[in-house]
């Protein structure tokens, strides 16, 4: 590997537009619902109006009366295929169409295929299914009770450890030395905090077009997929369909932040329609299906635990985590995690011991745990200490950026290895908070903010340093499934200097068919527009497990850089060839490989890629043509870091929280289109905002979904949201190709915590140290009386 | 994609010809106003009408003119352009405040305040201000048309006076010298219905040293206020001397009055505080403007 460039620039070509928007902003894009193939049936899911109940029959004789009506398929129908079941991400199972029980309120039931999208709706209501309700684990914090009401009786036998509604355990840390410490600190706090259940609501909601080609045995999987070849292994082991008869295409996404890295229920169905019917069967779910069944992220109960010296040394950070995963444990992590990556709840500090405990649970609400822009967890873990060191600065009357500034890890420490075993590798912290201080004006917003406590108003000034571990990962350390998280990638110049690079992952958004192109041009020295970049694809593509968790271009990113690193070796040797030189005679500058002290014999990649085609005379060990593949095992994870700093006004009467303004400076290693970081980290804080301010998916105790509608589920809009003030510093990732970070999650990860740390700080003056998102005005009010809700349950 | 039931549609060109419409389908047909709200019901198979009856075809429902001491709002008249209205924000700035405030410019764009009053939701702004401001709605059947004061057009959630083969037409609100009105709403976020919202419409006497009030006006959303109004507090506020002191009083007799449920807006008696708060706010710019003090 080359040297890590020292410099913060940008890669050449910058923020150059995005390649992929010359169709977007035409309407020219290809998403799932604009697929339309010849006889393609249309499918539709019912689903369970219960938590929790027992089916008694199904009974689906009107439905297949219906003139339109082609397939009812039901969960007898699958049983019989062996296909009741699917594999989870997480190893558990998961119902495709319920036989036993629904366990959740939206739980797929029976899947129509009809004529059209219209009947095959109007068929559900012809469907009559008797239940028998049972009673509902609806409150996480009641799930392992005695004689909790037991949700996963299909696992009867199979589950080691204990039995009942638990998941698993898993902890990380040393208890007794952390034990120790809080033993003889001189302050010690503790807080309940809630880390409520939310949603990715990707614009764009999953489907599917199945199509299913009889006399070949080979299944075409359009689908909204963020993982396509990780997809076509769990089509291969749920439909018992060969994965060489497999291909999952997965074209322009609309959003997926999570939600569209595990299979669902309506995907499968949409295969066994197009199995049963021998047509194509599209299935598109509607908003409320997509809010109420698909992956919802976070639904962490946190008992958080800070101690510290008088004087503000930070020494120990512990926690103890419910974990509520709804009915199946549908999380996608690696194998080893759990808790995801939760782990990293030592956050940006040098702290002498930590230890976290976390408890899973199942419960009757929608499956999943991991999605929405968390880098596994790390969401969790940096609100946790986030809050955790505001209530410390709140205990000891001390400035919350003076507290950070005396623990933050400091540039000599680096590698670091935290208290829970994670190898940070670069960071400048410091200098990263305080050039977040400097843009804010952090000395004059707190003058100002004294001044306006006279005056009986509420400003507050939140700030958050976060530190993501990202870019899963290692081989070694991290499968999903079994699967390594390394990359594949392969690059191929053609005889003209033009190249095509095949990828791994999957773009939902995040510009890759531009950025990689960057990262190749760089390489080789040719212009992006020269390069096609293809993906989502199995196809198409080589094996890699896709885009998740911010790890395209920590680790497919650096899979691309190395191919091109390939590509100029050999064109190293064609050159040599050309120039009737030695290869080590040749010296490299962008483009062009020429012989060393005579600058004008050389050869351009445009020039070597031909040769390389034709029949010039190659050494020994060339075998012609100018392509390369590799496999990238990331030696590590990379660790983005940034510094949050909002300002917010609370209006006293009525608790009404407005974001006046926000710094980020992030510092994500080496940025490859500074433009696309920027909207990364725009889209990023907005839905951070969100999170601390109004979106929560909670249950009332008879087991309905209340987040079942945007009417219902907020998602902040352009008024909620101040002109982002970014920043940057550039710490290169050492170990990574280009020095890059990755950059997806860390305004998601590093913005609800500022929020409601600033909330928090305006409403010092009554004493309020914690309040659960999300901070709506009633919330605030609330917790103003000193009787915060919470905010997982109905508000009665 | 939200898919609706089967259903047939007609395309009234006159005032007539709905009501026409109307009785042929019967009850199980729908009028089609804005479809703000709804299509959206029949989307999630709320609402399944037979029959829509579109009235977006009928001229003459879309004027906003004075007429005589009066002001006249037809049923069709958009959200967007009440708030466009120079004429209806000069009498009454109590509908621009609000109009700002209903959901977002999309749904401004297209819903009608006829639609918003037969919608008759208990968060319905426009219910809260023309409750406050003393309009009377205008109804037509085929037999005639008859005015109902808008303090007694609705029934309950989702119920008014306006009987399945009837049209409103038209609201009218009594012009008066003097006045000064104002909105205030608490919500989620932009776009969101209320959690609680407070109209106030208020007439001074000036002919002392410090103005009392004359007439008062306050209506609430969101909040169970009876007809979306608070009586009790207007019928307090009435020869009062304007001062704050007697806002926050008559903000508290409306929150005193007002029956709200917990939902995932908040608690009851946060919504009960919100709507004392926002009443006494209410008040407080609507004598401001009366005096003129504030646009
Ligand atoms: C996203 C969103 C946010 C919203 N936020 C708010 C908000 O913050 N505050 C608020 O107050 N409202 C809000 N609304 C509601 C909005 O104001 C109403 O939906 C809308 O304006 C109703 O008018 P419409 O013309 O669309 O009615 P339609 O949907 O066409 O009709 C509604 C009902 O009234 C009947 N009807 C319509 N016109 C007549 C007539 N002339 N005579 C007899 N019956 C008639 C219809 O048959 C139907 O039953 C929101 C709506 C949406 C979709």
């Amino acid at each position: 590997m080359t040297a890590v460039q020292e410099q913060g620039t940008p890669m050449g070509y910058g923020s150059m537009r995005r390649k992929e928007d010359a169709r977007f902003v035409r309407g020219k894009g290809l998403y799932i619902d604009d697929v339309r193939l010849r006889g393609m049936l249309h499918g539709a899911v019912l689903r369970s109006p219960y938590a929790h109940a027992r089916i008694l029959s199904v009974d689906v004789t009107a439905a297949e009366a219906h003139p339109k009506v082609r397939a009812v398929i039901t969960g007898e129908t699958l049983l019989d295929r062996g296909m009741a079941w699917m594999p989870t991400l997480s190893g558990d199972q998961q119902a495709v169409l319920a036989t036993d029980k629904v366990r959740f309120q939206g739980q797929e039931v029976a899947f129509v295929v009809a004529d059209d999208r219209y009947a095959a709706r109007d068929a559900l209501e012809l469907i009559d299914v008797e239940y028998e309700p049972l009673p509902a684990v609806m409150d996480a914090r009641r799930a392992l009770d005695d004689g909790a009401p037991l949700i996963r009786d299909d696992l009867a036998g199979r589950q080691p450890g204990p039995a009942g509604n638990h998941v698993f355990d898993w902890d990380a840390g040393d208890a007794a030395r952390t034990e120790e410490i809080f033993a003889r600190a001189d302050v010690t706090i503790a807080e309940d905090l809630l880390y409520p259940r939310v949603h990715p609501a990707p614009l764009e909601t999953c489907g599917a077009v199945a199509d299913f080609d009889t006399i070949s045995g080979k299944l075409t999987m359009w689908s909204t997929s963020q993982a396509p070849h990780a997809h076509r292994l769990l089509y291969s082991l749920a439909a018992g369909i060969p994965e060489h008869k497999i291909r999952v295409i997965s074209p322009d996404i609309g959003g997926g932040f999570g939600n569209k890295v595990p299979i669902y229920p309506g995907y499968l169905c949409a295969v066994i329609g197009s199995i049963i019917c021998g047509r194509p069967v599209k299935w598109v779910e509607d908003r409320s299906e997509n809010l109420m069944s698909t992956s919802f992220a976070r639904d962490y109960h946190m008992h958080g635990e800070i101690a510290a010296t008088r004087d503000g040394k930070i020494l120990a950070v512990r926690v103890h985590v419910l974990a509520d995963h709804g009915a199946f444990n549908g999380a996608a992590q690696p194998t080893k995690f759990p808790a995801g990556f939760f782990g990293v709840f030592t956050g940006s500090y040098d702290l002498e011991a930590a230890y976290c405990h976390v408890t899973g649970v199942y419960t009757n609400k929608a499956p999943g745990g991991v999605a929405y822009s968390c880098s596994f967890r790390i969401t969790e873990a940096v609100y946790l200490v986030e809050r955790m060191v505001d209530m410390l600065a709140f205990e000891l009357d001390a400035d919350p950026a003076e507290l950070r500034m005396k623990n933050l890890l400091r540039p000599d420490q680096f590698p670091y290895t935290c208290a829970t075993g994670w190898v940070y590798d670069s960071g400048d912290y410091a200098r990263t908070l305080q050039l977040a201080l400097d843009k804010a004006g952090y000395a004059e917003l707190r003058r100002e903010q004294a001044a306006s406590r006279e005056r009986g108003e509420l400003m507050g000034i939140g700030i958050s340093f976060f530190t993501e571990a990202v870019g899963a990962g290692p081989r070694k350390h991290m499968d999903i499934l079994g699967l390594g998280m390394a990359d594949g990638c392969e690059l191929r110049v053609h005889p003209t200097g033009s190249a095509v690079l095949r990828i791994s992952v999957q773009t939902q958004g995040q510009g890759h068919e531009t950025t990689f192109a960057q990262i190749v041009a760089e390489e080789l020295g040719i212009s992006p527009d020269d390069i096609d970049v293809v993906h989502g694809d199995t196809d198409q593509t080589p094996f890699g497990l896709g885009t998740y968790g911010s790890r395209s271009t920590p680790v497919s990113g650096a899979a691309a850089a190395v191919v091109a690193r390939r590509v100029r070796e050999k064109a190293r040797i064609v050159a040599a060839a050309m120039l009737e030189v030695s290869a080590d005679d040749l010296d490299w500058e962008k483009g062009r490989w020429f012989v060393r002290g005579d600058p004008d014999h050389g050869r351009t990649i445009a020039e070597i890629a031909l040769a390389a085609h034709s029949d010039l005379d190659l050494p020994e060990g060339a075998e012609g043509h100018l392509d390369a593949s590799c496999v990238y095992n990331p030696p590590n994870l990379t660790y983005p870091c940034g510094a949050y700093i909002c300002v917010v006004d609370v209006d006293p009467g009525t608790g009404k929280v407005s974001v006046r303004r926000f710094v980020a400076v992030d510092d994500c290693g080496v940025r490859i289109n500074p433009m696309i970081v920027e909207g990364q980290i725009h889209g990023g804080l907005a839905d951070g905002v969100g999170m601390a301010l109004m979106e929560v998916i909670a249950f009332d105790a008879g087991g309905n979904c209340l987040g079942g509608s945007f009417m219902d589920y907020l998602l902040p809009t352009a008024e909620e949201c101040p002109s982002w003030e970014l920043g940057e510093t550039v710490t290169p990732s050492p170990h990574h190709p280009i020095g890059a970070k990755g950059v997806g999650e860390s305004a998601t990860v590093g913005s609800p915590p500022a929020v409601v740390n600033a909330v928090m700080d305006a409403l010092r003056p009554f004493g309020v140290r914690h309040a659960d998102m999300p901070l709506t005005p009633a919330q605030v009010w609330c917790a103003i009386q000193g009787r915060p809700l919470r905010t997982d349950l109905a508000i009665t | 994609m939200q898919v609706p039931s089967h259903v047939e549609y007609e395309r009234a060109t006159s005032v007539e010809h709905a009501l026409e419409l109307l009785a042929r389908f019967g009850p199980e047909s729908r009028v089609l106003a804005g479809g703000h709200s709804l299509i959206p019901m029949m989307k999630l198979r709320l609402a399944q009408p037979e029959t829509l009856i579109d009235i977006n075809g009928i001229s003459g429902l879309s004027r906003i003119a004075m007429e005589g001491d009066e002001l006249r709002i037809g049923a069709l008249v958009r959200h967007a352009q009440l708030l466009d209205s120079a004429l209806a924000g000069e009498h009454f700035p109590v509908l621009h405040d609000a109009e700002r405030v209903i959901a977002d410019p999309i749904v401004r764009n297209w819903g009608t305040i006829g639609g918003s009053l037969c919608q008759a939701d208990p968060s319905e702004d426009l219910s809260a201000v023309f409750g406050a401001i003393r309009a009377t709605a205008v109804i037509q059947g085929r037999d005639g048309a008859r005015a109902v004061p808008v303090r007694e057009f609705h029934l309950g959630p989702y119920e008014t006076v306006v009987a399945p083969d009837e049209l409103l037409t038209e609201l009218r609100v009594p012009i008066r010298p003097g006045g000064g009105s104002a909105y205030e709403k608490v919500a989620r976020r932009v776009g969101d219905w209320s959690v609680a919202a407070a109209g106030a419409v208020i007439w001074l006497d000036p002919a002392s040293g410090t103005p009392t009030v004359s007439e008062a006006g306050i209506g609430l959303a969101a909040v169970g206020a009876g007809h979306f109004v608070a009586e009790e507090a207007e019928d307090f506020l009435r020869g009062q001397p304007v001062s704050d002191e007697m806002f926050a009083r008559a903000g508290q007799i409306a929150a005193e009055h007002c029956t709200p449920s917990a939902d995932q807006r908040g608690p009851a008696d946060y919504k009960r505080h919100l709507t004392g708060e926002l009443t006494t706010r209410a008040l407080r710019r609507a004598a401001a403007r009366a005096c003129g003090q504030e646009a």
